[in-house]
């Protein structure tokens, strides 16, 4: 096995896993979305909540598509490319991976047929039901896919026999020590991002003079949910970072790039710096004295370990992990900052008008999904060199192809990957842009072609031409109606 | 109780649904090119696009069994097909996302959705094809790992195999069609599947004098003695099936075609679980030594045992729903 096909097997599993997370995490926010519309339409039969579910729900079915097709390579892939892996981790990672398909997959798309085309085929009820078992699918896919990189990330409740691994306690391996944490930060990222998508898109149409009542629901409801989990996530993360301290500490030192523990100085914090894992150690650094200690070890001395007590193999790269740690940070705390600010909009009334708070939430729309990369790239990188953690190096794990096949096929899935899902990107554009529409939910039909390109922002029957410019003041009073309206119902 | 047989039968249960399942809807996208018209095309694909994501996830079972109970075999048989395996993914990449970019793109841009839907279901089924070949060939190993080349995979054999996948599906795509759709484009499917119900009976009889000739442990499988007496049974059945078939076509029958070629497949493929068996590895690693820690298979199999008749219960409850002709009329999408 040369270096050069292991850094390519690599390469390619991180290429194809980082197009992969991006559709579920998308689907997962998108599914309970709809889930609560359609609970909202069938409890209050405001039209507002149809139009929406009709909408989302073609975003939906392209990012599923993209995600069902994405994911059905990764499933393959650990065999093809990660031969060591599954021989020697099958036990553990095999039967997790058998519930997700049984108890995720099979459920997912078992319903999603009659979510999607069976509007006129099947009572409200049943179709409700359909949509709340994809939902809850896509959280128990979630969870199972979570388990199994938990327990690669924090291994427990297992046997090495000959080589191989062997399961003791299931218990204890599902609920390995970063599992809780790791499932709760994931989905409540999952969720961000999709609120921060619904947020952006409402911006948008507003940016555009396209003021709406579904419009404005969709900024609304959207963040109110920030508000609501971008603090947790926040949180959470914090809580994440403790436990990966206590389980994988030169993950930690690589993160915070700390070299060296000098005497019984408490650590700083580094907010800016560049690792260098040749020199060991860091260029150009912009430090705050203490606050890691006070971040990590929650006290004003005690220290963290520090790289250079791990042998140099044995240390993941910190100048990558260092600066993807911080992207996701820093975009976690622009959500919070993002959220805040609707409050005390909300408060002034001008939510829907404010210029700037709109281009800001525009400009926030990918803003989830980037943390989330920046996230993974920070576990997986960090827990290098090994694969499961303690138990099987990376290097041992990869199947021995030649080189010269490995890049053939990373080649092809990059060509592939862009091409495709810069399409699909293309397609989910157009479809923001058009908006929501009314008519369909007059004529309830599910989802009908006619209605995606040539749209044709069609206004709500409450609305005329005249009235549609939201800011200007001749409809201010028509505004004002539907905006105390929209916070009675929100609030 | 031996785990590990009850896998084995689960997994073959998978695969098969798989065949199956998938096989009638890659085969419409095989058939694509025999109808230009853009509202036959929508028609065909509607026939399918509630089912096909739960089809393929047959595919996706068959591999996360096999890693579940199996982890050798799933890592010796994947790691020595990692390229067509691979390139079939591709190809599936292409005609699932084709089921929603085509009714998404303009009228302009459909025409490569289209031939991406056909090039990929064509792609998919030919390297699934090429792939079951090789595996009949049989996989070389030493030290628990694949033991042979990259391209080992390549052979005359492989390629017929990929070739009679081909027809096999387009046989199933075509009886479907039949089946769920009426008019003109029914008619049409009625003389394609005479044809494609005679190549595929050649294609049988072919690959059922190959293998054995191929393969001497095979031939002593099939034609020692008490065995030739057991099996007979099969390819009779095969002969009575295609007979049956051919009549249903020309008395222009709904369902029938489609059940005769579920019929015809299902011998197909225990034809060759009988060249096989006992082993997972062809040519000599039984399926007890590839077996992963008990424990592990137990696990995995109460869940098995538990959600796939619950898993069958609501799949048939989505087919029911999606029941009868489809309309052209009926905008799906
Ligand atoms: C919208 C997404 C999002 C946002 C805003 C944040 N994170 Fe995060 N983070 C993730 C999405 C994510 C993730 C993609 O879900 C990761 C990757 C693996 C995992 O468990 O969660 C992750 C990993 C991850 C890890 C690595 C754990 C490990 O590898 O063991 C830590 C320490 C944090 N996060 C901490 C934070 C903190 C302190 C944040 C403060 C704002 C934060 N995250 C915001
Ligand atoms: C879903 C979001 C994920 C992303 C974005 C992600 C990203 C990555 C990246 C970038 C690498 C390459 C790391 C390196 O080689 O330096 C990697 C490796 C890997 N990850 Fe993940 N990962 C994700 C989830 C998972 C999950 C859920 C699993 C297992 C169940 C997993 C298993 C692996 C394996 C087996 C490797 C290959 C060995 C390695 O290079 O570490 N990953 N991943
Ligand atoms: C955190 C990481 C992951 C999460 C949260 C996740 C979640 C999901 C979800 C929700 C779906 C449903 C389809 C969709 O909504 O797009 C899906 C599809 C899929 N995922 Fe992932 N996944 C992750 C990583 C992986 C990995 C590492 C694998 C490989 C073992 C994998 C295999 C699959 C497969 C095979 C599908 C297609 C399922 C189908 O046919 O319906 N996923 N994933």
């Amino acid at each position: 096995m040369s270096d050069l096909a292991l850094t390519l097997a690599r390469i390619q599993f991180g290429f194809t896993i980082s197009f992969h997370i991006i559709f579920p995490a998308i689907t997962i926010g998108l599914a309970s979305y709809l889930a609560v519309l359609e609970a909202r339409w069938l409890m209050t039969k405001q039209s507002v909540y149809l139009d929406l579910y009709h909408f989302w729900i073609k975003v939906f079915s392209l990012c599923f598509g993209m995600g069902v097709v994405s994911g059905l390579v990764m499933a393959y892939q650990f065999g093809t490319n990660w031969a060591g892996f599954s021989n020697v981790a099958g036990g553990v990672t095999g039967p997790l991976l058998a519930y997700e398909v049984l108890t995720a997959f099979f459920l997912e798309a078992g319903f999603l047929g009659v979510m999607l085309f069976g509007w006129n085929k099947v009572g409200p009820g049943l179709h409700f039901l359909s949509t709340l078992m994809v939902a809850v699918g896509t959280l128990i896919s979630a969870t199972w896919i979570l388990a199994s990189n938990s327990w690669m990330q924090t291994p427990q409740g297992f046997e090495l026999i000959a080589g191989k691994v062997v399961p003791v306690d299931w218990w204890q391996i599902i609920f390995n020590p970063s599992f809780p944490y790791r499932l709760m930060h994931m989905v409540i990222g999952a969720y961000l991002a999709t609120a921060l998508l619904v947020v952006a898109t409402a911006a948008w149409h507003l940016l555009k003079q396209r003021d709406h009542a579904s419009i404005r629901k969709m900024l609304s409801m959207g963040l109110w949910l920030i508000l609501l989990i971008a603090p947790l996530q926040a949180f959470i993360g914090d809580m994440h970072g403790l436990n990966t301290l206590k389980y994988q500490p030169a993950k930690i030192a690589a993160i915070e790039a700390h070299w060296e523990n000098k005497g019984n100085e408490p650590t700083p914090l580094i907010l800016f710096a560049w690792p260098d894992m040749q020199q060991e150690k860091n260029h150009f650094v912009l430090e705050i004295p203490v606050l890691g200690s006070l971040i990590l070890r929650h006290s004003l001395t005690e220290q963290i370990p520090a790289l250079k007590q791990f042998a140099p193999q044995d240390r993941p790269n910190a100048t990558i992990i260092f600066w993807t740690f911080r992207v996701m940070v820093a975009l976690g705390l622009l959500m919070i900052l993002l959220a805040f600010s609707s409050v005390w909009l909300r408060l002034k009334q001008q939510l829907y008008q404010q210029p700037l708070f709109l281009k800001f939430a525009v400009a926030m729309g990918p803003a989830g999904i980037i943390a989330i990369l920046a996230g993974w790239f920070t576990t997986e990188i960090g827990r290098q060199p090994w694969v499961v953690y303690g138990v099987l190096r990376t290097a041992e794990a990869v199947t021995p192809h030649p080189a010269s096949e490995v890049a053939l096929t990373l080649g092809l899935f990059v060509i592939i990957y862009l091409l495709v899902f810069g399409m699909g990107t293309r397609f989910m554009l157009r479809l923001l842009k058009a908006g929501p529409s009314t008519g369909e939910a007059l004529h309830g039909d599910a989802i009908s072609p006619q209605l995606d390109h040539a749209t044709a922002f069609t206004l709500a029957p409450e609305f005329h031409p005249e009235t549609k410019t939201p800011a200007s003041a001749q409809s201010a009073k028509h505004q004002a109606g539907t905006q105390a309206d929209d916070q009675s119902k929100d609030q | 109780m031996d785990l590990s047989l009850i896998w084995a039968a689960i997994i073959l249960f998978g695969i098969m649904m798989y065949i199956i399942m998938d096989g009638f809807d890659l085969g419409i996208g095989i058939l694509y090119p025999f109808f230009k018209d853009k509202s036959d095309r929508d028609l065909m694909m509607n026939t399918v696009a509630p089912v096909w994501d739960g089809n393929e996830t047959w595919l996706v079972l068959g591999g996360a069994g096999l890693l579940a109970a199996f982890p050798l075999a799933y890592s010796v048989i994947l790691s020595a097909f990692a390229l067509p395996l691979l390139l079939m993914l591709m190809a599936l990449i292409f005609r699932g996302v084709a089921f929603e970019f085509r009714f998404r793109a303009k009228d302009s841009e459909r025409h490569f959705w289209d031939k991406a839907f056909t090039g990929g279901s064509v792609a998919a089924t030919f390297f699934q094809g090429m792939t079951l070949g090789a595996y009949l060939q049989g996989i070389p190993m030493s030290n628990q790992a694949y033991a042979g080349g990259s391209l080992d995979w390549i052979s005359p054999f492989s390629l017929f195999t990929g070739l009679g996948l081909l027809v096999t599906y387009a046989l199933l795509g075509s009886t479907w069609l039949i089946m769920k759709t009426d008019g003109a484009l029914q008619a049409s499917c009625y003389r394609l599947s005479k044809h494609i119900a005679t190549a595929l009976f050649a294609i049988i009889f072919i690959i059922s004098v190959w293998t054995p000739w191929m393969d001497s442990r095979i031939a002593e499988r099939w034609f020692s003695m008490p065995n030739l007496l057991w099996l007979s049974p099969v390819p009779l059945l095969v002969g009575l099936c295609f007979y049956r078939l051919q009549r249903a076509l020309s008395q222009q029958a709904e369902t029938r075609p489609f059940l005769y070629t579920l019929a015809l497949v299902l011998l197909g493929y225990a034809g060759l679980g009988i060249s096989i068996w006992p082993n997972i590895i062809p040519p000599d690693l039984p399926i007890q030594a590839a077996a992963a820690p008990h424990i592990s298979q137990m696990f995995a199999l109460i869940g098995a045992l538990v959600i796939i008749p619950i898993i069958l219960i609501y799949t048939a409850w989505g087919y029911y729903i999606f029941r009868g002709k489809v309309n052209r009329d009926e905008h799906y999408h």
